[in-house]
C-alpha cells in the first residue's frame, strides 16, 4: 500500500532547461494590485 | 526544503524546490519530518531510530490501524524512491540563481495606464488617496496615452504579449481616452506583430451599456470593485455626496458579468474578477465572499488593506488567528461549493499546480521597475501603480524613456534572493519576494519584508495547496 501519494505538479527543476519565455501576465496586472503573487499565474506555452 | 502542515484533513508535504506536493499518511508525515530533521542536523538520517519512534506512536496496540516494521520500510523506500525522481528532498535551485537571473530579459512588457488621477466615488482607505495619489487632479490626455503605447511597443523588445491596464483613480471617467487607447493599440499591435492584453479596472460607477458592450469585446479582463455585504461596501465606499455605492453599482455590475458570461465568442476577453479590500472592521471576510457569490459572481478576490498601522482600520497582530480562520473557512466553502456543482473561483487560491509559472518567473520578482511601470497622467513612469507620487520614484517618461537606470537596476536585483528573509521561506516560489511597494512602506526599503503580508500569504497557500491536494484525492478515490 502507497503511503504517499504525489500529486501531479509541474517540475521546476525541468522548466529551468526549457522555460522562461517571459510571455505571461506580469504578476499585478489581474485582481490584486496590492500585493505579490506568482503561483497563480499562468504559464503560456501550456495554455 | 521541505514544508508539511495538516490541513483539511489532509496531511500535506511540499518539497520546496521541485514545488511536488505530496499527501501521506500520519505515520509517513512523521517519518519525514525526522528526515528532514536529520538533514538539517546535517547528518544522516538513523532508521532504526526512526522505526522504534514510528512504532511506539502507530504500531501495535496504539491506533486502529497500526503500522508494522515492514510498512515502515515500505515508506522509506517510497521516499528513496521521490529522493530519485527530484521530488522530495530535492537540490536547492537558488545555486543556479545568478546565472539564471542572467538570462532573464528586462524589456517592458506591462504598462499600469492611470487614465485619470479623480476619482467619482471618495473611498477613504484608497492608497491612491481618493485617486488623486497625493497630487493635482488630472486626466490623461489621448496624446499621452498613444505616446504610452509607443513607448510600450518601442521598448518591449521580443515580447510579442503585453499587458496594459487602464487604472486610476476611476478610468471610466475619462473613458474616450480609454476607447482611443484601445483603438491605437490595436492598430499598433498588428504593425508590430503584438498581441495587448487590456485590463479595466473599475469602481462601477460609470457603467452603462456602451461600457459594457466595449469592455466585454476589447478587455481582456475586467476588475470590478465591490467589498461584499452592503453594509461592509458602503462603510468606506461612499459617493461623493457621502452615500454608499452599493445600490448604485451592484445592478450594474451584475448586468456587465451576465453578459460577459454570455458572450461565447472570444473566450479570451471572458476574464473578470471582483475585487475587494477587507480592513480590520470586517475581520470575517470570508462572508462577503460568500456574499459575492449569492449576488451571482463566480471570479473573486479579496484583498487585505494597505494602510499605515497607525491607522483604525489597520489590519493588527491580534487579527492575525482570526484571518487565518477565515482563509481556512473560505477554503472549505470553496472546496464544498465545488462539490455541489456551484464552483468558485478566489484569485488568492488559484494554483495550477501542473501548469503554473516556470522557475524563471518564480524567482525574478513582480517586475516592477524593470519590466512593468505605472504611466501617470503627464506620461511620468513609477515603477508600479503603488509608488506613484512618491518622492524619488520617478523613473523617466514615455517620450524620452528611463533616465533612471540605477533604479531600474534595483528593483531588477530585487528578485528572492534580495531577501535575507525569503532564503528560508517554504512560500518563496510562490510569491517571487513579495510586494515591492509593501515592502518599501513598511520598511523604507524594496528589499526589505513586509512580514504581516508574507504571513497572510504563507497561510493563502497552505489553504491553496490543499484544496489542490482535496481535488486530486477526490478524483483519485473516484468522487
Amino acid at each position: 500500500m502507497k503511503r504517499i501519494k504525489t500529486i501531479s505538479t509541474k517540475n521546476l527543476s525541468e522548466s529551468i532547461r526549457k522555460d522562461g519565455c517571459g510571455e505571461c501576465q506580469t504578476s499585478c496586472q489581474s485582481a490584486c494590485k496590492t500585493s505579490c503573487g506568482v503561483a497563480n499565474q499562468k504559464c503560456e506555452k501550456t495554455k | 526544503m521541505i514544508h508539511q502542515y495538516k490541513l483539511g484533513g489532509f496531511n500535506i508535504v511540499l518539497d520546496v524546490n521541485s514545488g511536488s506536493v505530496h499527501c501521506v499518511d500520519d505515520a509517513s508525515y512523521d517519518i519525514i519530518r525526522l528526515f528532514y530533521e536529520a538533514e538539517k542536523a546535517g547528518v544522516k538520517e538513523d532508521r532504526h531510530n526512526i522505526t522504534d519512534c514510528i512504532l511506539k506512536k502507530y504500531g501495535e496496540g496504539k491506533v486502529e490501524e497500526p503500522i508494522t516494521e515492514e510498512d515502515i520500510e515500505g515508506v522509506f523506500e517510497e521516499i528513496d524512491d521521490l529522493k530519485k525522481q527530484g521530488k522530495l528532498f530535492s537540490q536547492d535551485l537558488l545555486n543556479d540563481a545568478p546565472q539564471l537571473m542572467k538570462q532573464r530579459k528586462h524589456s517592458v512588457k506591462a504598462l499600469c495606464l492611470h487614465v485619470a488621477h479623480t476619482c467619482n466615488l471618495n473611498c477613504s482607505y484608497c492608497f491612491a488617496s481618493q485617486g488623486n495619489f497625493h497630487g493635482e487632479r488630472a486626466v490623461m490626455s489621448a496624446e499621452t496615452a498613444r505616446s504610452a503605447i509607443d513607448f510600450l511597443i518601442r521598448e518591449s523588445g521580443d515580447h510579442y504579449n503585453l499587458d496594459v491596464d487602464f487604472f486610476g483613480g476611476e478610468p471610466l471617467m475619462n473613458w474616450d481616452v480609454v476607447k482611443e487607447t484601445v483603438r491605437y493599440g490595436r492598430e499598433q499591435e498588428k504593425k508590430h506583430n503584438k498581441n495587448i492584453r487590456f485590463t479595466l479596472t473599475t469602481n462601477g460607477v460609470g457603467i452603462d451599456d456602451e461600457v459594457i458592450e466595449f469592455a466585454n469585446r476589447e478587455m481582456h479582463n475586467v476588475v470590478l470593485s465591490l467589498d461584499g455585504r452592503k453594509e461592509v461596501h458602503d462603510r468606506f465606499r461612499r459617493t461623493i455626496n457621502d452615500r454608499g455605492s452599493y445600490d448604485m453599482i451592484v445592478p450594474k455590475f451584475q448586468k456587465f458579468v451576465a453578459k460577459r458570461r454570455a458572450d461565447d465568442t472570444n473566450p479570451d476577453r471572458r476574464e473578470y474578477y471582483m475585487r475587494g479590500t477587507f480592513t480590520h472592521l470586517n475581520r470575517d471576510f470570508a462572508e462577503d465572499i460568500k456574499h459575492m457569490a449569492e449576488l451571482g459572481f463566480d471570479r473573486l478576490s479579496m484583498e487585505p488593506v494597505v494602510t499605515d498601522p497607525k491607522d483604525p482600520i489597520a489590519l493588527t497582530e491580534e487579527d492575525l488567528p482570526v484571518l487565518y480562520e477565515q482563509y481556512e473557512e473560505l477554503a472549505g466553502w470553496l472546496l464544498a461549493r465545488s462539490e455541489e456543482g456551484h464552483p468558485v473561483t478566489f484569485y488568492h487560491y488559484m494554483l495550477d499546480l501542473e501548469g503554473g509559472p516556470c522557475i524563471y518567473k518564480r524567482i525574478s520578482g513582480c517586475g516592477a521597475g524593470t519590466e512593468y511601470y505605472a504611466v501617470t497622467p503627464w506620461g511620468d513612469l513609477y515603477p508600479c501603480h503603488q509608488f506613484v507620487g512618491e518622492d524619488g520614484f520617478k523613473m523617466g517618461d514615455i517620450w524620452t524613456g528611463i533616465k533612471e537606470e540605477e533604479m531600474r537596476e534595483s528593483f531588477g536585483r530585487n528578485n528572492i534572493y534580495a531577501h535575507d528573509e525569503c532564503r528560508d521561506c517554504w512560500a518563496k516560489l510562490y510569491c517571487s519576494g513579495g510586494c515591492a511597494a509593501n515592502a518599501y512602506h513598511s520598511t523604507g526599503s524594496i528589499s526589505g519584508i513586509y512580514e504581516y503580508g508574507c504571513r497572510l500569504f504563507r497561510k493563502r497557500m497552505e489553504c491553496a495547496i490543499m484544496i489542490q491536494v482535496a481535488n486530486a484525492m477526490n478524483n483519485s478515490s473516484g468522487r
